[in-house]
Protein backbone atom coordinates (compact mmCIF):
# COMPACT_ATOMS: atom_id res chain seq x y z
CA UNK A 1 0.00 0.00 0.00
CA UNK A 2 1.60 3.24 -1.10
CA UNK A 3 1.72 6.31 1.30
CA UNK A 4 0.19 9.66 0.39
CA UNK A 5 3.27 11.20 0.02
CA UNK A 6 4.85 8.64 -2.07
CA UNK A 7 2.34 9.48 -4.88
CA UNK A 8 2.84 11.53 -7.54
CA UNK A 9 0.39 14.73 -6.69
CA UNK A 10 -0.13 15.57 -10.35
CA UNK A 11 -1.23 12.59 -11.33
CA UNK A 12 -5.08 12.93 -10.79
CA UNK A 13 -5.12 16.49 -12.20
CA UNK A 14 -3.56 14.60 -15.43
CA UNK A 15 -6.01 11.83 -15.40
CA UNK A 16 -8.57 14.44 -15.13
CA UNK A 17 -7.71 16.45 -17.88
CA UNK A 18 -6.84 13.43 -20.41
CA UNK A 19 -10.50 12.29 -19.62
CA UNK A 20 -11.68 16.12 -20.19
CA UNK A 21 -10.37 15.94 -24.10
CA UNK A 22 -11.24 12.85 -24.61
CA UNK A 23 -15.09 14.08 -24.04
CA UNK A 24 -14.88 17.13 -25.57
CA UNK A 25 -12.64 14.98 -28.62
CA UNK A 26 -15.72 12.67 -28.95
CA UNK A 27 -18.74 14.99 -30.38
CA UNK A 28 -15.91 16.58 -32.62
CA UNK A 29 -15.24 13.12 -34.22
CA UNK A 30 -19.05 12.45 -34.32
CA UNK A 31 -19.85 15.49 -35.63
CA UNK A 32 -17.37 15.34 -38.68
CA UNK A 33 -18.77 11.82 -38.96
CA UNK A 34 -15.00 10.26 -38.96
CA UNK A 35 -15.38 6.67 -39.58
CA UNK A 36 -12.17 5.07 -39.95
CA UNK A 37 -13.95 1.55 -40.23
CA UNK A 38 -14.03 2.12 -44.05
CA UNK A 39 -10.78 2.42 -44.70
CA UNK A 40 -10.70 -1.69 -43.74
CA UNK A 41 -13.66 -2.54 -45.89
CA UNK A 42 -12.45 -4.95 -48.06
CA UNK A 43 -13.65 -3.55 -51.20
CA UNK A 44 -12.68 -0.30 -50.55
CA UNK A 45 -8.98 -1.25 -49.79
CA UNK A 46 -9.36 -3.28 -53.11
CA UNK A 47 -10.56 -0.19 -55.10
CA UNK A 48 -8.09 1.71 -53.27
CA UNK A 49 -4.96 -0.66 -53.77
CA UNK A 50 -5.87 -0.74 -57.91
CA UNK A 51 -5.28 3.13 -58.04
CA UNK A 52 -2.40 3.15 -55.70
CA UNK A 53 -0.81 0.13 -57.79
CA UNK A 54 -0.82 2.08 -61.20
CA UNK A 55 1.51 4.86 -59.22
CA UNK A 56 4.31 2.83 -60.10
CA UNK A 57 6.64 3.15 -62.23
CA UNK A 58 6.22 6.99 -62.28
CA UNK A 59 5.86 7.72 -66.26
CA UNK A 60 9.11 8.81 -67.99
CA UNK A 61 8.28 8.90 -71.31
CA UNK A 62 9.76 11.76 -72.99
CA UNK A 63 6.71 13.18 -74.09
CA UNK A 64 5.45 13.50 -70.95
CA UNK A 65 8.31 14.62 -69.35
CA UNK A 66 8.28 17.77 -72.07
CA UNK A 67 4.63 18.52 -70.60
CA UNK A 68 5.50 17.95 -66.76
CA UNK A 69 8.83 20.22 -67.07
CA UNK A 70 6.42 23.03 -69.15
CA UNK A 71 3.73 22.41 -66.20
CA UNK A 72 6.38 22.47 -63.63
CA UNK A 73 7.71 25.81 -65.19
CA UNK A 74 4.35 27.23 -65.31
CA UNK A 75 3.98 26.21 -61.55
CA UNK A 76 7.29 27.96 -60.35
CA UNK A 77 6.44 31.33 -62.73
CA UNK A 78 2.75 31.21 -61.04
CA UNK A 79 3.93 31.31 -57.26
CA UNK A 80 7.28 33.56 -58.09
CA UNK A 81 4.65 36.32 -60.17
CA UNK A 82 2.05 35.88 -57.59
CA UNK A 83 4.57 36.39 -54.53
CA UNK A 84 6.17 39.51 -56.65
CA UNK A 85 3.07 41.23 -56.74
CA UNK A 86 2.26 40.28 -53.26
CA UNK A 87 5.16 41.64 -52.23
CA UNK A 88 4.51 45.03 -54.28
CA UNK A 89 1.35 45.29 -51.46
CA UNK A 90 2.28 43.83 -48.50
CA UNK A 91 5.89 45.85 -48.01
CA UNK A 92 3.92 49.65 -48.03
CA UNK A 93 1.11 47.64 -45.96
CA UNK A 94 3.21 46.47 -42.95
CA UNK A 95 5.32 49.92 -43.29
CA UNK A 96 1.85 51.33 -42.35
CA UNK A 97 0.48 49.22 -40.10
CA UNK A 98 3.72 47.98 -37.77
CA UNK A 99 3.74 50.12 -34.57
CA UNK A 100 8.08 49.87 -34.85
CA UNK A 101 7.66 53.19 -37.25
CA UNK A 102 5.83 55.42 -34.44
CA UNK A 103 7.08 59.04 -34.08
CA UNK A 104 5.02 59.25 -31.14
CA UNK A 105 6.03 55.79 -29.22
CA UNK A 106 9.86 57.40 -29.59
CA UNK A 107 9.55 59.70 -26.97
CA UNK A 108 6.60 57.86 -25.10
CA UNK A 109 8.64 55.24 -24.54
CA UNK A 110 7.74 52.94 -27.17
CA UNK A 111 3.38 53.46 -26.82
CA UNK A 112 2.42 55.10 -29.42
CA UNK A 113 -0.56 58.29 -29.10
CA UNK A 114 -3.90 57.05 -29.08
CA UNK A 115 -4.98 58.40 -32.70
CA UNK A 116 -1.33 56.94 -34.15
CA UNK A 117 -2.75 54.05 -33.22
CA UNK A 118 -6.51 54.56 -34.85
CA UNK A 119 -4.97 55.20 -38.48
CA UNK A 120 -2.94 51.82 -38.10
CA UNK A 121 -6.44 49.92 -38.06
CA UNK A 122 -7.80 50.49 -41.28
CA UNK A 123 -4.56 49.23 -42.99
CA UNK A 124 -4.77 45.78 -40.94
CA UNK A 125 -8.46 46.11 -41.73
CA UNK A 126 -7.50 45.78 -45.03
CA UNK A 127 -4.77 43.06 -44.63
CA UNK A 128 -7.24 40.96 -42.74
CA UNK A 129 -9.63 41.22 -45.54
CA UNK A 130 -6.91 40.31 -47.90
CA UNK A 131 -6.24 36.94 -46.45
CA UNK A 132 -9.79 35.92 -44.82
CA UNK A 133 -10.84 34.81 -48.10
CA UNK A 134 -8.76 31.24 -49.19
CA UNK A 135 -6.62 31.21 -52.14
CA UNK A 136 -8.86 28.82 -54.36
CA UNK A 137 -11.70 31.01 -53.67
CA UNK A 138 -10.20 34.14 -55.27
CA UNK A 139 -9.01 31.74 -58.14
CA UNK A 140 -12.65 30.76 -58.88
CA UNK A 141 -13.55 34.11 -59.56
CA UNK A 142 -10.49 35.14 -61.15
CA UNK A 143 -11.40 31.83 -63.38
CA UNK A 144 -14.52 33.32 -64.49
CA UNK A 145 -13.14 36.88 -64.85
CA UNK A 146 -9.93 36.77 -66.58
CA UNK A 147 -10.48 32.95 -67.94
CA UNK A 148 -8.75 29.34 -67.54
CA UNK A 149 -4.96 29.93 -67.22
CA UNK A 150 -2.10 30.98 -65.07
CA UNK A 151 -3.48 34.51 -64.94
CA UNK A 152 -6.34 33.51 -62.39
CA UNK A 153 -3.70 31.98 -60.22
CA UNK A 154 -1.14 34.69 -60.07
CA UNK A 155 -3.62 37.30 -58.92
CA UNK A 156 -5.15 34.80 -56.63
CA UNK A 157 -1.75 34.03 -55.01
CA UNK A 158 -1.10 38.15 -54.97
CA UNK A 159 -4.20 38.98 -53.12
CA UNK A 160 -4.07 36.55 -50.33
CA UNK A 161 -0.81 36.44 -49.77
CA UNK A 162 -0.04 40.44 -49.41
CA UNK A 163 -2.27 40.11 -46.77
CA UNK A 164 -0.74 37.13 -45.06
CA UNK A 165 2.66 38.69 -45.89
CA UNK A 166 1.73 42.33 -44.83
CA UNK A 167 0.55 41.17 -41.77
CA UNK A 168 3.91 39.06 -40.57
CA UNK A 169 6.15 41.46 -41.68
CA UNK A 170 4.02 44.00 -39.40
CA UNK A 171 4.77 42.05 -36.16
CA UNK A 172 8.78 41.11 -37.36
CA UNK A 173 9.29 44.21 -37.66
CA UNK A 174 7.50 45.08 -33.90
CA UNK A 175 9.76 41.83 -33.18
CA UNK A 176 12.95 43.43 -33.38
CA UNK A 177 14.88 45.76 -31.16
CA UNK A 178 13.17 49.29 -31.02
CA UNK A 179 16.29 51.08 -29.71
CA UNK A 180 18.02 51.33 -32.89
CA UNK A 181 15.04 52.72 -35.27
CA UNK A 182 14.35 55.13 -31.98
CA UNK A 183 17.30 56.56 -31.48
CA UNK A 184 17.73 57.51 -35.46
CA UNK A 185 13.98 59.03 -34.83
CA UNK A 186 14.99 61.15 -32.23
CA UNK A 187 18.31 62.25 -34.31
CA UNK A 188 15.89 63.49 -36.87
CA UNK A 189 15.71 60.58 -39.43
CA UNK A 190 12.67 60.14 -41.16
CA UNK A 191 10.68 57.65 -40.18
CA UNK A 192 11.36 55.23 -43.57
CA UNK A 193 15.22 55.88 -43.19
CA UNK A 194 14.59 54.76 -39.48
CA UNK A 195 13.27 51.46 -41.23
CA UNK A 196 16.27 50.90 -43.48
CA UNK A 197 18.76 51.40 -41.39
CA UNK A 198 17.70 50.66 -37.60
CA UNK A 199 14.79 48.36 -38.18
CA UNK A 200 15.99 46.26 -41.50
CA UNK A 201 19.29 45.31 -40.53
CA UNK A 202 17.73 42.84 -37.73
CA UNK A 203 14.62 42.13 -39.54
CA UNK A 204 15.92 40.96 -42.55
CA UNK A 205 16.50 37.24 -41.81
CA UNK A 206 13.24 36.63 -40.25
CA UNK A 207 11.58 37.69 -43.13
CA UNK A 208 13.52 36.51 -45.51
CA UNK A 209 12.97 32.63 -43.93
CA UNK A 210 9.21 33.50 -43.94
CA UNK A 211 9.49 34.97 -47.63
CA UNK A 212 10.79 32.08 -48.86
CA UNK A 213 7.98 29.74 -47.02
CA UNK A 214 5.47 31.20 -48.24
CA UNK A 215 7.11 31.25 -51.98
CA UNK A 216 6.99 27.10 -51.12
CA UNK A 217 3.26 27.41 -49.73
CA UNK A 218 2.43 29.45 -52.75
CA UNK A 219 3.40 26.85 -55.05
CA UNK A 220 1.84 24.52 -53.16
CA UNK A 221 -1.26 26.90 -53.53
CA UNK A 222 -0.87 27.08 -57.11
CA UNK A 223 -1.44 23.10 -57.42
CA UNK A 224 -4.39 23.23 -55.61
CA UNK A 225 -5.64 26.28 -58.11
CA UNK A 226 -4.68 24.23 -61.08
CA UNK A 227 -7.42 22.00 -60.28
CA UNK A 228 -9.98 24.45 -60.87
CA UNK A 229 -8.29 25.64 -63.76
CA UNK A 230 -5.81 28.52 -62.67
CA UNK A 231 -3.08 26.50 -65.15
CA UNK A 232 0.57 24.45 -63.60
CA UNK A 233 1.02 21.36 -62.26
CA UNK A 234 -2.73 21.17 -60.75
CA UNK A 235 -3.98 21.20 -64.04
CA UNK A 236 -1.80 18.75 -65.40
CA UNK A 237 -2.39 16.00 -62.16
CA UNK A 238 -6.11 16.97 -62.71
CA UNK A 239 -5.86 15.62 -65.90
CA UNK A 240 -3.83 12.54 -65.03
CA UNK A 241 -6.20 11.76 -62.24
CA UNK A 242 -9.45 11.69 -64.14
CA UNK A 243 -7.59 9.25 -67.02
CA UNK A 244 -6.37 7.22 -63.90
CA UNK A 245 -2.82 7.50 -65.45
CA UNK A 246 -1.73 6.94 -61.78
CA UNK A 247 2.19 6.65 -62.98
CA UNK A 248 2.20 10.52 -63.67
CA UNK A 249 0.47 11.40 -61.04
CA UNK A 250 3.21 9.80 -59.00
CA UNK A 251 5.99 11.34 -61.36
CA UNK A 252 4.35 15.33 -60.43
CA UNK A 253 4.52 14.22 -56.81
CA UNK A 254 8.07 13.09 -57.13
CA UNK A 255 8.42 16.59 -59.07
CA UNK A 256 6.61 18.27 -55.74
CA UNK A 257 9.21 17.13 -53.33
CA UNK A 258 12.31 18.30 -55.58
CA UNK A 259 10.65 21.66 -55.25
CA UNK A 260 9.63 21.72 -51.91
CA UNK A 261 13.31 20.46 -51.09
CA UNK A 262 14.64 22.97 -53.57
CA UNK A 263 12.52 26.16 -51.66
CA UNK A 264 14.15 24.25 -48.06
CA UNK A 265 17.64 25.11 -49.77
CA UNK A 266 17.26 28.35 -51.04
CA UNK A 267 16.14 29.30 -47.78
CA UNK A 268 19.34 27.58 -45.62
CA UNK A 269 21.45 29.16 -48.30
CA UNK A 270 19.65 32.83 -48.18
CA UNK A 271 19.87 32.58 -44.23
CA UNK A 272 23.46 31.75 -44.00
CA UNK A 273 24.52 34.14 -46.36
CA UNK A 274 22.16 37.04 -43.96
CA UNK A 275 24.34 35.40 -40.45
CA UNK B 1 20.69 80.74 -24.14
CA UNK B 2 21.14 76.86 -26.30
CA UNK B 3 19.24 75.46 -24.32
CA UNK B 4 16.83 76.35 -21.55
CA UNK B 5 14.83 74.01 -18.37
CA UNK B 6 11.81 76.21 -16.33
CA UNK B 7 10.74 74.11 -13.44
CA UNK B 8 10.61 71.06 -15.67
CA UNK B 9 9.57 67.92 -14.23
CA UNK B 10 8.93 63.86 -15.22
CA UNK B 11 6.50 61.67 -13.68
CA UNK B 12 7.01 58.43 -15.54
CA UNK B 13 3.59 56.56 -16.35
CA UNK B 14 4.12 54.30 -13.04
CA UNK B 15 3.70 57.69 -10.72
CA UNK B 16 7.30 57.38 -10.09
CA UNK B 17 8.96 61.13 -10.38
CA UNK B 18 12.34 61.12 -11.85
CA UNK B 19 12.50 64.82 -11.96
CA UNK B 20 11.28 67.78 -10.37
CA UNK B 21 11.39 71.26 -10.53
CA UNK B 22 14.44 71.69 -12.99
CA UNK B 23 15.58 74.93 -13.62
CA UNK B 24 19.10 75.12 -16.34
CA UNK B 25 20.69 77.70 -18.51
CA UNK B 26 23.30 76.82 -20.56
CA UNK B 27 24.64 79.08 -23.05
CA UNK B 28 26.47 77.98 -26.77
CA UNK B 29 29.70 76.76 -26.76
CA UNK B 30 29.43 75.98 -22.37
CA UNK B 31 30.57 72.09 -21.64
CA UNK B 32 28.75 70.68 -18.43
CA UNK B 33 29.33 67.32 -16.64
CA UNK B 34 26.04 66.41 -14.72
CA UNK B 35 27.08 63.80 -11.83
CA UNK B 36 25.00 62.36 -9.34
CA UNK B 37 24.54 59.06 -7.73
CA UNK B 38 22.71 56.11 -10.08
CA UNK B 39 18.63 56.91 -10.17
CA UNK B 40 19.33 60.27 -10.11
CA UNK B 41 18.16 61.40 -13.30
CA UNK B 42 21.03 61.80 -15.37
CA UNK B 43 19.83 59.58 -17.92
CA UNK B 44 16.30 61.02 -17.87
CA UNK B 45 17.46 64.44 -17.95
CA UNK B 46 19.46 64.15 -21.19
CA UNK B 47 16.49 62.46 -22.62
CA UNK B 48 14.73 65.62 -21.82
CA UNK B 49 17.45 67.69 -23.34
CA UNK B 50 17.48 64.86 -26.80
CA UNK B 51 13.75 65.76 -27.28
CA UNK B 52 13.17 61.53 -26.55
CA UNK B 53 10.99 62.06 -23.80
CA UNK B 54 8.09 64.81 -23.60
CA UNK B 55 8.44 66.52 -19.66
CA UNK B 56 5.19 66.39 -17.51
CA UNK B 57 5.63 69.93 -16.29
CA UNK B 58 7.84 72.94 -17.46
CA UNK B 59 8.89 74.74 -20.29
CA UNK B 60 11.95 73.70 -22.06
CA UNK B 61 13.68 75.62 -24.81
CA UNK B 62 16.29 74.14 -27.38
CA UNK B 63 18.51 76.19 -29.85
CA UNK B 64 15.28 79.04 -29.55
CA UNK B 65 12.58 76.71 -30.32
CA UNK B 66 10.16 75.12 -28.24
CA UNK B 67 10.04 71.60 -29.31
CA UNK B 68 7.01 70.27 -27.84
CA UNK B 69 5.12 73.54 -29.37
CA UNK B 70 6.06 72.96 -32.87
CA UNK B 71 5.17 71.15 -36.06
CA UNK B 72 6.26 67.47 -35.86
CA UNK B 73 8.94 68.32 -39.25
CA UNK B 74 9.87 70.55 -37.32
CA UNK B 75 11.04 69.00 -34.45
CA UNK B 76 12.43 65.93 -37.06
CA UNK B 77 14.82 69.37 -37.73
CA UNK B 78 15.48 70.55 -34.31
CA UNK B 79 16.39 66.93 -33.22
CA UNK B 80 19.02 66.83 -36.60
CA UNK B 81 20.45 69.54 -34.85
CA UNK B 82 21.05 67.54 -31.40
CA UNK B 83 23.30 64.87 -31.36
CA UNK B 84 22.67 62.10 -28.35
CA UNK B 85 25.79 59.53 -27.24
CA UNK B 86 24.17 56.43 -25.68
CA UNK B 87 25.39 54.90 -22.92
CA UNK B 88 25.44 51.37 -25.11
CA UNK B 89 25.10 52.68 -28.23
CA UNK B 90 22.03 51.19 -30.15
CA UNK B 91 23.61 49.50 -33.26
CA UNK B 92 22.22 46.38 -35.28
CA UNK B 93 24.63 43.85 -33.96
CA UNK B 94 25.19 42.81 -37.98
CA UNK B 95 25.45 46.63 -39.22
CA UNK B 96 28.71 47.49 -40.66
CA UNK B 97 30.28 50.48 -38.35
CA UNK B 98 30.81 52.89 -41.35
CA UNK B 99 27.21 52.43 -42.00
CA UNK B 100 26.67 52.71 -38.57
CA UNK B 101 28.64 56.31 -38.53
CA UNK B 102 26.86 57.51 -41.75
CA UNK B 103 23.64 57.12 -40.60
CA UNK B 104 24.39 60.10 -38.21
CA UNK B 105 23.32 62.46 -41.22
CA UNK B 106 20.20 60.92 -42.23
CA UNK B 107 18.05 63.60 -40.41
CA UNK B 108 20.09 65.77 -43.14
CA UNK B 109 20.34 64.00 -46.27
CA UNK B 110 18.11 63.57 -48.69
CA UNK B 111 16.49 59.80 -48.64
CA UNK B 112 17.76 59.03 -51.98
CA UNK B 113 21.32 59.82 -50.53
CA UNK B 114 20.38 57.99 -47.58
CA UNK B 115 19.04 54.44 -49.55
CA UNK B 116 22.38 55.11 -52.18
CA UNK B 117 24.14 55.03 -48.84
CA UNK B 118 23.23 51.96 -47.98
CA UNK B 119 24.34 50.44 -51.49
CA UNK B 120 27.70 52.20 -51.08
CA UNK B 121 28.44 54.74 -48.66
CA UNK B 122 28.27 57.85 -50.00
CA UNK B 123 31.11 59.20 -47.58
CA UNK B 124 33.89 56.40 -46.55
CA UNK B 125 36.31 58.96 -45.86
CA UNK B 126 33.97 61.60 -43.61
CA UNK B 127 33.77 58.43 -41.55
CA UNK B 128 37.04 57.48 -41.70
CA UNK B 129 38.10 61.19 -40.47
CA UNK B 130 35.33 61.09 -37.36
CA UNK B 131 36.80 57.31 -36.34
CA UNK B 132 40.65 58.33 -36.54
CA UNK B 133 39.64 60.83 -34.01
CA UNK B 134 38.80 58.06 -31.28
CA UNK B 135 41.82 55.81 -32.92
CA UNK B 136 39.75 53.25 -34.27
CA UNK B 137 40.07 53.45 -38.42
CA UNK B 138 41.17 50.38 -38.77
CA UNK B 139 37.45 49.08 -37.76
CA UNK B 140 35.61 51.26 -40.23
CA UNK B 141 34.21 48.12 -42.52
CA UNK B 142 33.82 45.58 -39.08
CA UNK B 143 30.34 44.53 -38.24
CA UNK B 144 29.18 45.75 -35.15
CA UNK B 145 29.29 42.54 -33.40
CA UNK B 146 32.71 42.32 -33.67
CA UNK B 147 33.51 45.47 -30.98
CA UNK B 148 33.93 45.17 -27.79
CA UNK B 149 31.68 47.22 -25.67
CA UNK B 150 33.87 49.83 -25.57
CA UNK B 151 34.60 49.99 -29.25
CA UNK B 152 30.92 50.47 -29.44
CA UNK B 153 30.83 53.06 -27.33
CA UNK B 154 33.77 55.05 -29.31
CA UNK B 155 31.65 54.37 -32.67
CA UNK B 156 28.54 56.12 -30.82
CA UNK B 157 30.90 58.90 -30.42
CA UNK B 158 32.24 59.45 -34.09
CA UNK B 159 28.69 58.69 -35.12
CA UNK B 160 27.71 62.13 -33.11
CA UNK B 161 30.15 63.89 -34.25
CA UNK B 162 29.83 62.89 -37.67
CA UNK B 163 26.49 64.21 -37.41
CA UNK B 164 27.68 67.83 -36.58
CA UNK B 165 24.88 68.90 -34.41
CA UNK B 166 24.91 72.21 -32.77
CA UNK B 167 24.24 70.26 -28.63
CA UNK B 168 25.56 67.27 -27.95
CA UNK B 169 24.26 65.41 -24.99
CA UNK B 170 26.42 62.47 -23.97
CA UNK B 171 24.89 59.65 -21.36
CA UNK B 172 27.87 58.08 -19.41
CA UNK B 173 29.69 58.08 -22.62
CA UNK B 174 33.09 56.23 -21.43
CA UNK B 175 31.63 53.61 -19.03
CA UNK B 176 32.70 50.52 -20.41
CA UNK B 177 36.11 51.80 -21.25
CA UNK B 178 39.75 51.44 -18.74
CA UNK B 179 40.18 54.87 -16.98
CA UNK B 180 43.30 56.10 -19.61
CA UNK B 181 40.99 55.42 -22.73
CA UNK B 182 38.20 56.82 -20.83
CA UNK B 183 40.28 59.89 -20.37
CA UNK B 184 41.70 60.29 -23.92
CA UNK B 185 38.11 59.77 -25.06
CA UNK B 186 36.76 62.27 -22.95
CA UNK B 187 39.21 65.02 -23.90
CA UNK B 188 38.64 64.19 -27.38
CA UNK B 189 35.37 64.66 -27.31
CA UNK B 190 35.68 67.84 -25.23
CA UNK B 191 38.23 69.33 -27.58
CA UNK B 192 36.32 68.77 -30.38
CA UNK B 193 33.20 70.41 -28.76
CA UNK B 194 35.57 73.52 -28.08
CA UNK B 195 36.92 73.53 -31.55
CA UNK B 196 33.71 73.52 -32.83
CA UNK B 197 31.31 76.13 -30.54
CA UNK B 198 29.19 73.18 -29.87
CA UNK B 199 27.09 72.76 -26.30
CA UNK B 200 28.10 69.73 -24.28
CA UNK B 201 27.05 68.01 -21.63
CA UNK B 202 27.79 64.83 -20.38
CA UNK B 203 26.52 62.79 -17.43
CA UNK B 204 29.48 61.21 -16.13
CA UNK B 205 29.57 58.71 -13.02
CA UNK B 206 33.25 59.17 -12.47
CA UNK B 207 33.72 63.06 -10.62
CA UNK B 208 37.52 63.11 -11.24
CA UNK B 209 36.61 62.63 -14.99
CA UNK B 210 34.13 65.35 -14.98
CA UNK B 211 36.41 67.92 -12.53
CA UNK B 212 39.08 67.61 -15.31
CA UNK B 213 37.45 67.86 -18.42
CA UNK B 214 34.18 70.55 -17.92
CA UNK B 215 34.62 74.01 -16.55
CA UNK B 216 30.86 73.46 -14.57
CA UNK B 217 29.41 70.68 -13.08
CA UNK B 218 25.93 69.76 -12.03
CA UNK B 219 25.25 67.96 -9.27
CA UNK B 220 21.78 66.01 -9.41
CA UNK B 221 20.37 63.76 -6.81
CA UNK B 222 16.38 62.03 -6.25
CA UNK B 223 15.27 64.46 -9.58
CA UNK B 224 16.76 67.56 -8.13
CA UNK B 225 19.54 69.78 -9.10
CA UNK B 226 21.52 70.20 -6.08
CA UNK B 227 24.29 72.40 -7.31
CA UNK B 228 25.76 73.84 -10.31
CA UNK B 229 29.09 75.53 -10.39
CA UNK B 230 32.68 76.22 -11.92
CA UNK B 231 34.08 72.76 -11.33
CA UNK B 232 36.91 74.05 -9.15
CA UNK B 233 34.16 75.98 -6.56
CA UNK B 234 32.89 72.26 -5.99
CA UNK B 235 33.60 71.19 -2.70
CA UNK B 236 34.25 67.78 -1.12
CA UNK B 237 31.66 68.40 1.21
CA UNK B 238 29.09 68.96 -1.77
CA UNK B 239 30.39 66.06 -3.02
CA UNK B 240 29.94 63.76 -0.70
CA UNK B 241 26.55 65.05 0.60
CA UNK B 242 25.52 64.27 -3.32
CA UNK B 243 26.77 60.62 -3.12
CA UNK B 244 26.15 60.13 0.74
CA UNK B 245 24.06 56.97 1.67
CA UNK B 246 23.78 55.69 -2.26
CA UNK B 247 23.89 52.02 -1.04
CA UNK B 248 20.35 52.72 1.06
CA UNK B 249 18.53 53.65 -1.81
CA UNK B 250 17.55 51.59 -4.53
CA UNK B 251 16.99 52.51 -7.64
CA UNK B 252 13.18 52.45 -8.39
CA UNK B 253 12.95 49.76 -11.18
CA UNK B 254 11.07 51.38 -14.32
CA UNK B 255 9.29 48.96 -16.33
CA UNK B 256 11.11 48.96 -19.72
CA UNK B 257 9.20 47.34 -22.61
CA UNK B 258 10.45 44.41 -23.78
CA UNK B 259 9.73 43.23 -27.42
CA UNK B 260 7.35 40.64 -27.84
CA UNK B 261 8.44 36.95 -29.17
CA UNK B 262 5.98 36.36 -31.86
CA UNK B 263 4.75 33.12 -33.16
CA UNK B 264 4.42 33.20 -36.60
CA UNK B 265 1.65 31.38 -38.07
CA UNK B 266 2.45 28.61 -40.50
CA UNK B 267 0.66 27.54 -43.75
Amino acid sequence: MLKAHDRDPAALPRLGLTLLAIVLLWPGIRLSEVDLGVLFDPENSKTMGQFLSGFWPPAHDPEFLQILLKATLETLAIATAGMALALLLAIPCSLLASRALSLSAAHRNGRPAWWSQALRWPVRGVLILLRSVPEVVWALLFVRAVGLGPTAGVLAIAITYSGMLGKVYAEIFESVDPRPSRALLVAGSPRLLAFTYGVLPNASAEMLSYTVYRWECAVRASVVMGFVGAGGLGQQIDLSLRMFAGGEVASMLLTFLLLVLLADQLSRVLRARLQ
Amino acid sequence: MNLTLEGVGVTHANGHVALSDIDLRVKPAERVAIIGPSGAGKTTLLRLLATSLQPTSGAISLLEQQPWQIGTRQRQRLRARIGLIHQAPPLPPRQRVVTAILAGKLGEWSAFKSLLNLLYPVDISGAKAALARLDLADKLFERCDQLSGGQLQRVGIARVLYQSPQIILADEPVSAMDPVLAGHTLSVLSSEAAARGVTLLASLHAVDLAMAHFPRVIGVRAGRIVFDLPSEQVSQAQLDALYANEQLQPEPSITVQTPTVIQIPRC
